[in-house]
């Protein structure tokens, strides 16, 4: 059983190795000739005037947030989807009702407005 | 062909170097390892031609010609060696590494976004029997390397320290969470109707005629799932991210030459990678849609090969048709819309499956 699985290491290991290598020549072969001018960021030709890690729309925290509560939900969903042949109705109502409580919670930040982007 | 690497090259090779004891081990090792780097050529050939197409294609929608000059040696190829050539300018590119940046980070970053979007090629099944790994976990392993995606985009974004890179990796971070919950909820509805979560398995479950793939049976998931595909891969429309005329290239905007390279393969193999997996979920993967008609009838991969290129040519289409969404508008389509959506199918379809409804669930 074990076996299966040397091919996906094999792979991962392949794919990340291949980024390397090819950062790796492209650095080699490339031309090396910094200056103050191409090491500053990047600001459509103005003077960089401020640090770049500004501070940022608390939305993005907030969607980050609710991102970890339904993707647990998908993570208990998983296994109930394989199974649901063998655990018949009994399985089926217990997720329906947790569902719903999802669903509850789901619509409460609808009305609250956290999913709102205005 | 494999048997022939295997007794031409890598058995003389552990006869000399390897200790008896650990002959069978190193065999099986580098087994994998050939077939490992065979599907790994053919991901990276698709790349090259999917740019090669995606410029064609979009310049003969657009009316335009698109890159038909680069042959070989004076010989007129319709630009066919037009990936070569770029990948040679882009190899012999500086590489510049800002002095303001967050170095390892930046360094690594794109690296972190390549690794997951070839590794997960690994249990990809191409034909009946034709996959590297046949693991039970097969679909669990997919979700969680493409999820890891989004590690490369932020670190970028981030250790590059410049206000585009922030605000693209800020804006892509928020967008690929929103849509992988829908994409989530999309492959329960596949798990629910197919009930394995092995890949080969999936794609058996599917078998009988057209009318049987999952796309009819599961079309609301079908859709969102292909949908948020575009959105996960920040592809046009979904490109905020990258929207060159506001924030010119959001995370990438520090990066050039060959590291910006492997950016663009990661995205490109994001690409294939979602229209390949849609067409063994939802589109029979390498059963053909003739069930019956003798040769035609026969399940191959080239029927896999056509419907995931076909599903490569809708990203273009779409990607030439459709203005940029606005952002507040990309937000919602997620969580207003495919959310309440996927919810409300994976009840019916688990509905359906508890209560073997005939045609698809008996």
């Amino acid at each position: 059983m074990l076996e299966n699985y040397l091919p996906i290491l094999l792979f991962l290991i392949v794919g990340f190795g291949l980024g390397i290598v090819l950062f790796v020549l492209g650095y080699f072969i490339g031309p090396n000739r910094p200056n103050p001018i191409k090491g500053s960021p990047y600001e459509c030709g103005f003077e960089a005037f401020e640090d770049a890690r500004m501070k940022f729309d608390v939305r993005y925290y907030l969607v980050a947030i609710l991102f970890i509560l339904f993707d647990l939900e998908i993570a208990f969903l998983f296994p109930w989807a394989v199974a649901l042949d063998g655990i018949g109705l009994a399985g089926f109502w217990a997720m329906m009702f947790f569902l719903a409580v999802l669903v509850a919670g789901f619509i409460y930040e609808w009305r609250k407005g956290a999913l709102d982007w205005e | 062909m494999f048997e022939f690497i295997r007794q031409q090259l890598w058995t003389p090779l552990i006869n000399f170097m390897v200790p008896e004891a650990y002959q069978g081990y190193a065999l099986l090792t580098l087994d994998a390892l050939t077939k490992v780097i065979v599907v790994l050529v053919c991901v990276l050939t698709a790349f090259a031609y999917t740019t090669y197409a995606e410029r064609r294609i979009i310049g003969l929608i657009q009316l335009r010609l698109g890159p038909n000059r680069v042959g070989f040696f004076g010989f007129h190829t319709f630009g066919l060696a037009q990936p070569l050539a770029d990948g040679v300018k882009a190899i012999f590119k500086e590489i510049i590494i800002p002095t303001g940046a967050n170095k390892t980070l930046f360094i690594i970053a794109p690296v972190l976004s390549l690794g997951p979007a070839l590794a997960a090629w690994a249990v990809i099944p191409f034909s009946e029997g034709m996959v590297l790994a046949d693991i039970n976990a097969g679909l669990l392993y997919v979700i969680a390397l493409t999820s890891l995606a989004v590690y490369g985009i932020i670190i970028a974004g981030w250790a590059s320290n410049s206000k585009y890179a922030f605000l693209g990796a800020m804006r892509s971070a928020a967008q690929i969470v929103a849509y992988e919950i829908a994409m989530g909820f999309a492959l329960v509805g596949v798990l629910v109707a197919s009930g394995s979560l092995n890949l080969g398995d999936i794609v058996r479950a599917q078998s009988g005629s057209v009318l049987n793939w999952f796309w009819l049976p599961l079309l609301p998931l079908f859709l969102v799932y292909y949908i948020s595909g575009v959105a996960e891969t920040n592809r046009a429309p979904f490109d905020v991210v990258e929207g060159e005329t506001e924030i010119v290239a959001g995370y990438q905007v520090e990066y050039s030459g060959m590291h910006f390279a492997i950016f663009f393969m990661a995205e490109y193999a994001n690409m294939i990678l979602v229209s390949t997996l849609t067409a063994i979920m939802f589109w029979g993967g390498w059963l053909s849609p003739f069930q019956g008609v003798p040769v035609l009838g026969e399940p191959h991969i080239l029927w896999l090969l056509a419907k995931a290129a076909f599903f490569l040519y809708l990203f273009l289409w779409i990607r030439a048709t459709f203005p940029r969404y606005r952002y507040d508008q990309i937000m919602r389509l997620g969580w207003k819309v495919f959310i309440p959506i996927t919810i409300v199918w994976i009840v019916v379809v688990a509905g359906l499956v508890v209560s073997h409804i005939p045609p698809w669930f008996n």
